[in-house]
């Protein structure tokens, strides 16, 4: 791997021990990977988690005198302001969540607190050479948009911040891009749920290669559906890039997806029945619920209005709390808007800058909680609450019960 | 007795050296599900749930799932000295490399031969990331 003499001299140590740290993660990629060199980025995005792993890594680099060259914007922990109104956490798990941002803070990050960038907080542009993490965000800004990053890990993205450089190899280079893997679908697209119900059965076909969807009916996704779909593919696989025939932007025909190369016989045929079979392993569960959790991926605000529209101004039971994580910017458009205090007065409530998977949300933790993402229910898994997962009108109607069907 | 111990070749990603008993995971992991006090697999339906990966030699097929808490698996894993002795990885990622750098847990790829068909559950193994070699004693 060609390394110029300024990032030697870097590996080396010689601009201090943070910067150097950083080099080394990039090198290590690079090695690993074939890479021939490093190239310069201009855009990055953190997948910060406020867990002990991410931030000890920041406080690394911080205490090492780094500080980043380009700036990457960041994904939630949670808002410490207005959470501990309603829920308690221990001094460790608070003092976690400050040390988090302070780390941020200093090594110069933009703090976004978002986990879908490539929807609002940072776009990148077609063919743009970026450094993104957060799993759900890498097939995004591939997939959807046609940028280029690879499956970067939260401490390879800030390395890639902190030098402004990633390695050259993988989804920055043509031939990676292109599809391996054919899977048909003829399937009723009907709402984003359905398409992260896809996105899970197409990641466990798929594994880490780069699916090619050829759709029997037309399909037009939005920014929801395109974010649900890439989030569930890379929770049950490892999908960094798909194409999606006629959709995508590298994919206007099935010759250019395989990029000229034999187009395969479909590995797989998902239909309506494959889609339900999916949904049915996945949300086993039903009986009274304490929390219905939506916003993993975030909400957008048209997400936001279709929960009140379903909600046709019933209450929520008051055996329930129900919770919208929203991108910080959606959440004060709400506001602006009073559709906050609208969805407020039935008992719904919205939060910004925060994730599911932290620990102001452990007095739920023991009974069954509700979500439309089957990522939600896979990562609260490990923090002891049991999830059933539905579609969104499904929600709603359990929630107004308390209790799931 | 070293001399029944069959020798592959291997490629070093991250240095170092380790032994132990062999577990076999033909799936790929997010080492987030799993229990850092014991190293034990928590995740569903998973081809090594129930299994601890402890101070083990962790043949591994990938990583799989999110960016940051992949990190986070490893690191809890690290602080309580239950990371395996060394990875065997035999689809390499960048998310799983990464992680394996920050707290310099040995890993390879590129094991000569498939690592599936040459190492099984409780067989004796021995990795040396730096000569890139892996030493297999079948479990008699």
């Amino acid at each position: 791997m060609y390394l110029t003499d300024e990032e030697k001299r870097i590996l080396d140590g010689g601009e201090g021990p943070g910067k150097q740290k950083a080099m080394e993660m990039l090198y290590a990629l690079g090695l690993t990977f074939d890479a021939e060199k490093l190239i310069p980025i201009k855009r990055a995005h953190v997948a910060l988690s406020g867990q002990e792993g991410d931030t000890y890594w920041c406080e690394l680099l911080v205490s090492g005198g780094a500080t980043c060259a380009v700036p990457p914007t960041t994904n939630p922990y949670w808002d410490t302001d207005y959470l501990t109104k309603f829920y308690d956490v221990t001094p460790e798990e608070f003092d976690l969540a400050k040390r988090t941002g302070d780390a941020y803070r200093k090594i110069g990050a933009k703090l976004t607190y978002h986990c879908a960038p490539g929807v609002c907080t940072n776009v990148p542009f077609f063919g743009e050479h970026i450094a993104f993490s957060e799993s759900s965000a890498t097939p995004y800004v591939n997939g959807a948009l046609g940028a280029r990053s690879n499956r970067e890990s939260s401490i390879s993205a800030l390395a890639a911040g902190v030098i402004g450089k990633t390695p050259y190899y993988g989804l920055h280079i043509d031939e990676n891009r292109r599809g391996d893997l054919l899977i048909e679908v003829d399937a009723d697209m009907k709402e984003c749920y359905d398409w992260g119900i896809l996105g899970y059965c197409v990641g466990r076909i798929a594994g880490s290669h780069n699916p090619v969807l050829k759709f029997r009916n037309k399909v037009t996704p939005g920014p929801e559906d395109f974010l649900y779909f890439g989030a569930e593919a890379a929770t049950s696989g490892a999908v960094a890039m798909y194409h999606m025939i006629g959709v995508t932007p590298e994919a206007p025909t099935i010759e250019a997806a395989f990029g000229g190369k034999k187009i395969p016989t479909a590995a797989a045929v998902i239909t309506d029945k494959t889609l339900a079979d999916e949904e049915a392993t996945l949300t086993a569960n039903t009986g009274d619920i304490n929390l219905v959790m939506l916003g993993c991926p975030h909400y957008t605000y048209s997400q936001m209005l279709e929960v009140e529209r379903l909600f046709k101004d019933r209450h929520v039971s008051n055996s329930v709390a129900f919770w919208i994580l929203g991108e910080s910017g959606a959440v004060e458009l709400a506001e602006r808007s009073h559709l906050r205090q609208r969805l407020e007065l039935l008992g719904v409530r919205m939060v910004g800058d925060t994730c599911i998977d932290e620990p102001c949300w452990k007095s739920f933790e023991g009974h069954l909680g509700l979500t439309d993402s089957p990522k939600c229910a896979y990562y609260r898994e490990r923090r002891g609450q049991p999830f059933a997962i539905r579609r969104l009108s499904d929600c709603v109607e359990a929630a107004i019960k308390g209790r799931l069907d | 007795m070293a001399d029944d111990m069959k020798v592959y070749k291997c490629r070093k990603i991250v240095k170092g050296s380790g032994c132990g008993e062999a577990v076999v995971s033909t799936d790929a992991m997010c080492f987030y599900l799993t229990d850092p006090q014991t190293g034990v697999v928590i995740e569903r339906n998973h081809a090594i749930h129930g299994k601890s990966i402890a101070n083990k030699i962790l043949v591994l097929k990938s990583g799989k799932g999110s960016s940051v808490v992949q990190v986070d698996g490893f690191y809890q894993l690290w602080v309580k000295n239950n990371l395996p002795k060394a990875i065997i990885l035999r689809d390499t990622e960048p998310v799983i490399v990464s992680s394996a750098v920050m707290v310099g847990c040995p890993m390879v790829d590129r094991m000569e031969g498939d690592p599936f068909a040459e190492i099984k559950d409780g067989d004796y193994v021995e990795v040396d990331a730096d000569k890139g070699e892996i030493k297999v004693r079948k479990k008699s």
